[in-house]
């Protein structure tokens, strides 16, 4: 439905969004996650038609952004970060005029202006003004505006943010509930909320994206496992722990990190999912005469790869607490 | 076409909700009354006092108390216009901007130009709404006057308030496209509005040098005296139009600047 390949956005000296690709198919629900600036918003205001690429292609339901603009903006339902509203409107009046921008037919526009009151819950407010409503009723009549033509594809800025706990959680309920019938874009840098409701998962940074993958609902992210573990290195130190350890069959990868003053290790094993080696990692480490002292299995969760993400700017962070399993792989 | 229309209904709902419409017709019929009140008055008393040096002296009095009340009345008018037509202008994209609802109209299936004819044309009917009640003061002083002077002198003029109020409302939608601040876009407009008045005043004075020849071109107030006259000259329409396609060629190119500038 959405492909976007090489996509690049320059801003004078400022390269905003840097050959990013991926596709999102029908009926997915893709999270765009990054940290503020990543270029979120300016590749969702590429795919809407609002700014124009430097350099790259994307295509919505088949048609190119920059050629068949018109032919896309039919086709998208967007709700910008700060929704698009007239305040001194009524819901039902505001909803009237954008189904006329968006060039619903007069025939359909009455229809289709109380569906997008109904899917975004709005319809007992049909007749206030919307500056007297609260934040997030104002966001729930933004996401009207974005659903009132019946758009195939939908993209949807930080829908979120700003709002309460409660609001949050029926935002979100709203969001999943328009999957299927649509195709959707969500942005966000809160991270439980692309676990929570997206099928995908594209974290970008710096204008690039260093990952891409389906999002599992129990939190595991990724084909791997990693063990951590705490040791004290009998005879040969630290290098015998590391070679002992990757002698173990299904183990991929051992990192070792060695705090100072404690005499210990800790190495962070990485393994071949298919298998618990906690077991096997044990008697060999033991059985070679080094002291075991913790050993768990800790999963690669959306939130390390995020860390790692973010944390890439500010090499100043506890080495010995960064998760580097290189995900972005 | 649709979509023209689509931007045209969203302005005219917004015009009519919000107070400026209102402060902006009010202001302008009020300063129309009093100053056709006044310009009338003084005809009056100017009429009344050559008819008595007439009678005195017993020479013809001849006095064309219509023509002067509307010559003076459309001269004023422009000049109202100057300062009522920021009002109107003032939040027309400035506004829509910091409300962030100028991406609404950019991402939807309409071109830039559609968006800009329609926010024009709602501004213009805005203005119409505006200015045209001020006509019935006309119909009564021609009604009342004798013998009636013809009617194309009224329509004239009102073709030249018009087409002098199109090239402001061009000219100062442009100005609130720049920024994202109505009141920033206010004062840029009254600003830029106020040199054309200015420009007026150095046509007065120093006409025949080259500075006053290049200001009687380029004043716009200058252009709209021959309408008050009831003079339509192909030239003045010319000049108009030029202004208000150009105000608008310009708005156009400021929605596509906005579209590659960093937001």
């Amino acid at each position: 439905m959405i492909e976007v390949d090489s996509l690049t956005k320059q801003y004078g000296a400022v390269r905003a969004v840097d050959e990013i690709s991926f596709r999102v198919d029908k009926g997915e629900i893709l999270g765009f996650l990054g940290p503020n600036g990543a270029g979120k918003t300016t590749t969702m205001r590429i795919l809407t038609g609002f700014l124009p690429a430097t350099g790259g292609t994307a295509r919505v339901a088949g048609f190119d952004v920059f050629e068949k603009s018109l032919e896309v903006r039919k086709r998208i339902g967007y709700l910008p970060e700060i929704p698009p509203i007239y305040p001194e409107l009524s819901v039902q009046r505001y909803l009237d005029a954008v189904a006329r921008l968006k060039q619903v037919p007069s025939d359909k526009r009455k229809a289709r202006v109380d569906a997008a009151m109904e899917m975004a819950h709005v319809t007992e407010k049909r007749g206030e003004l919307i500056k007297r409503l609260s934040r997030g009723y104002k966001q729930r009549v933004g996401l009207a505006q974005a659903l009132v033509h019946d758009p195939e594809v939908i993209i949807l800025d930080e829908p979120t943010v700003g709002l309460d706990p409660k609001q949050i959680i029926e935002v979100r309920h709203l969001i999943k509930g328009l999957a299927g019938n649509h195709t959707i874009i969500l942005s966000t840098h809160i991270l439980p909320e692309v676990s929570m409701t997206c099928d995908r998962v594209v974290i970008i940074n710096q204008g690039k994206i260093v990952a891409n993958m389906p999002v599992n609902p129990t939190g595991q992210e990724r084909g791997s496992e990693l063990v951590m573990a705490e040791i004290k290195p009998g005879s040969g130190g630290a290098q015998a722990v590391k070679s002992v350890i990757e002698r173990v069959a299904g183990v991929k990868r051992v990192i070792l990190a060695a705090p100072e003053g404690t005499g210990r290790v800790q190495a962070k094993i990485e393994c071949d999912p298919a298998r618990d080696l906690r077991s096997r990692i044990a008697a060999e480490v033991v059985g070679q005469g080094h002291e075991l002292f913790e050993l768990r299995a800790s999963r690669v969760s959306l939130e390390d790869i995020f860390l790692q993400v973010t944390t890439q700017e500010g090499p100043g962070t506890a080495p010995a607490e960064t998760t580097s399993t290189g995900a972005g792989e | 076409m649709k979509g023209i229309y689509a931007v045209f209904r969203k302005e005219m709902s917004l015009y009519f909700v919000s107070p400026i419409a209102y402060v902006a017709a009010g202001a302008y019929l009020f300063l129309a009354g009093i100053f056709f009140q006044g310009i009338l008055a003084e005809a009056n008393d100017y009429a009344m006092r050559a008819a008595m040096q007439a009678m005195q002296f017993g020479t013809p009095f001849e006095i064309d108390i219509p023509g002067e009340v509307m010559r003076g009345f459309f001269g004023v008018t422009g000049t109202i216009l100057l300062f009522v037509v920021p009002m109107l202008t003032m939040g027309s994209y400035a506004e829509e901007k910091r409300r962030g609802t100028m991406e609404l109209l950019m991402t939807s299936p309409i071109t830039d130009l559609q968006i800009v004819l329609g926010k024009y044309l709602g501004v213009l009917t805005l203005f119409l709404i505006m200015v045209l009640p001020s006509a019935l003061q006309m119909v009564i002083l021609f009604r009342a006057s004798d013998p009636m002077p013809p009617w194309r002198l009224l329509l004239s003029g009102y073709i030249g308030v018009i087409l002098l109020g199109g090239s402001l409302l061009a000219l100062g939608q442009f100005l609130s496209s720049l920024t994202e601040s109505q009141i920033v876009a206010g004062i840029w407009t009254f600003l830029v509005f106020l040199m054309l008045w200015v420009l007026d005043f150095i046509v007065r004075g120093g006409s025949g040098s080259v500075v006053g020849a290049v200001a009687q071109y380029i004043s716009i107030l200058r252009h709209n005296t021959d309408f008050t006259r009831g003079v339509v000259d192909s030239s003045n329409l010319i000049y108009f139009a030029t202004l208000i396609v150009l105000g608008l060629f310009l708005t156009l190119r400021s929605l596509d600047s906005m579209r590659w500038r960093r937001a």
